[in-house]
């Protein structure tokens, strides 16, 4: 069952002096529950994609098609957690932007954080947190607004390597348990594949699909666990080949 | 507890701030009694550079002719609603700048000329447009510290972070949703900073104003010293200015670690 449908989306960006044609023949359907990952070239115009699917930008031409009523969450680059907010007051910044501070969600969100071990920093201030519990705040703010649909820009990409692991594992088991869908822009080809139940990997501008992998591992379970797999090389390897990275 | 190393440090540090404080002391201690002892032995001459303790006599004599707080007062005054007027204004027009982009290029060349012209040419115009008394000397100061408030805070809120307002957006976040929770709460520290600059801006302006116009304030206290020769009432203006440019300035600080302390 598709929840979302993109049919050949095209966006070109236009300055003074020229047009860029960023994106062109992208189509892409989500299914219910899948975990979507968008690699390519760096500049290649990926996250451009993620921009117009949640709205903030325009396609040129193309059509999206949603399932009704479904929701969308945005979650970019770095947590963007803010400073004067306490943990609480952050992950409620979603619902009263939306008017929706309800006995109900606040409920919902006391739960998310008791569940996922921030219950004890509610009253602090993101200064005092390490950044995995900022990026886990960030993923409850998203999640707060109960949406259907996850779209992460390169999420982690302000994270140290190490740090990084555990957050894309922690955020990862909270999205399936949460039984959110999700699309991931990432330049990581590891994160992508260790991640994403199908990876799509973006020509150079202008983006174009240049292939799409399902991904099957021998026991799939957790991102840093299936780096493990035997399969996990391989697809490395033929994803490595598409982008072609010349230095 | 603490190791003894540990002891030792929090010692020195102690020590060293103490060490400041008290050479801080000693130095104005020192200005005052070397100014008093050659003005006491004729070494400079008095009537020229005054000395403590006449200006000490001439606050007490003000303050015998109820005059003292009366200047002050009017000084103060101006001050105070120059500085409200010209911060509160100045942050209002940035922030209409800050959402019509339109409005902000229309008007960038306008506050660039405003800003670098020098305001005290604008002293006579005023003058004769809003007449001799404190109004004028409000507008003056008002033009000295607003323009460079607008674009101080214009500037510091056109920079905050994308990525937030990216944020905000996502969540279907309006204009105004989006100044009230990102631009005003994000600049707390740069707005605290323009106040800063206004308390220093808006003596100067207030200042000039009482030198061209005005029948009372320090300003005019120093004016008027200067034309009759009373270097002591001139001295003791600048004195009393110090003082009171420096409270108000410590008053703002006192705020800024109000606001701040609970991050």
């Amino acid at each position: 069952m598709d929840i979302l449908r993109v049919k050949n989306l095209k966006k070109i960006y236009h300055t003074k002096n020229s047009e860029i044609l960023a994106v062109e023949n992208f189509s892409l359907n989500l299914k219910q529950g899948e975990f979507v990952a968008i690699v390519g070239p760096s500049g290649c115009g990926k996250s451009t994609i993620l921009s117009i699917l949640c709205g903030l930008d325009k396609a040129s031409s193309g059509n999206i098609e949603i399932e009704k009523g479904l929701k969308f969450g945005y979650m970019l680059q770095g947590d963007n957690l803010f400073d004067w907010r306490t943990i609480y007051k952050n992950c409620l910044l979603g619902l009263e932007l939306e008017n929706k501070l309800t006995k109900e969600n606040i409920k919902y969100v006391n739960k998310l954080l008791d569940t996922y071990g921030l219950k004890d920093f509610k009253k602090a201030y993101p200064n005092n947190l390490s950044g995995g519990m900022r990026q886990r705040v960030s993923l409850i703010r998203t999640l707060a607004t109960k949406p259907d649909i996850l779209f992460l820009d390169e999420p982690f990409s302000a994270l140290d390597y190490q740090t990084r692991l555990a957050v894309s594992d922690d955020v990862y088991q909270i999205i399936k348990k949460e039984k959110k869908s999700a699309i991931m822009v990432t330049h990581d080809l590891s994160e992508a594949i260790s991640m994403a139940d199908r990876v799509v990997v973006l020509t150079n501008r202008p983006s174009k699909i240049k292939n799409i992998y399902e991904i099957k591992l021998t026991n799939k379970s957790t991102p840093i666990q299936n780096r493990k797999a035997k399969e996990f090389a391989s697809y490395y390897d033929k994803i490595w080949k598409d982008i072609d990275y010349h230095v | 507890m603490y190791s003894k190393e540990h002891k030792e440090y929090l010692k020195k540090i102690k020590l060293n701030n103490f060490l400041i404080k008290f050479t801080q002391l000693l130095i104005i201690v020192l200005i005052i009694s070397i100014w008093q002892f050659a003005a006491d032995h004729e070494l400079i001459n008095t009537f020229i550079s005054s000395s403590p303790k006449s200006i000490v006599n001439t606050i007490i004599n003000l303050y015998k002719d109820n005059t003292l707080f009366h200047h002050l007062w009017i000084t103060f005054y101006e001050v105070i609603i120059s500085f409200l007027i010209a911060t509160i204004g100045g942050i209002l027009i940035a922030t209409i700048l800050w959402r019509f982009k339109f409005i902000s290029k229309v008007i960038d060349p306008y506050l660039t000329i405003l800003n670098s012209l020098p305001k005290v040419s604008l002293g006579p115009i005023i003058i004769i447009l809003a007449g001799a008394g404190t109004k004028s000397i409000i507008i003056m100061a008002l033009f000295i510290s607003i323009i460079i408030t607008i674009i101080n805070v214009h500037q510091a809120f056109t920079s905050t972070d994308e990525n937030k307002i990216r944020l905000l957006k996502s969540f279907n976040a309006k204009p105004h949703q989006i100044f009230f929770k990102l631009i005003l709460p994000s600049n707390y520290p740069n707005l605290i900073n323009v106040c800063k600059v206004n308390i220093g801006l808006v003596f100067i302006g207030v200042i000039m104003g009482e030198f061209l116009v005005s029948k009372a304030g320090i300003g005019y206290l120093i004016m008027y010293g200067s034309q009759v020769f009373n270097l002591n009432l001139v001295m003791t203006g600048v004195i009393l200015l110090a003082i009171m440019a420096s409270l108000m300035y410590y008053l703002i600080v006192f705020i800024e670690k109000k606001l701040t302390k609970k991050q």
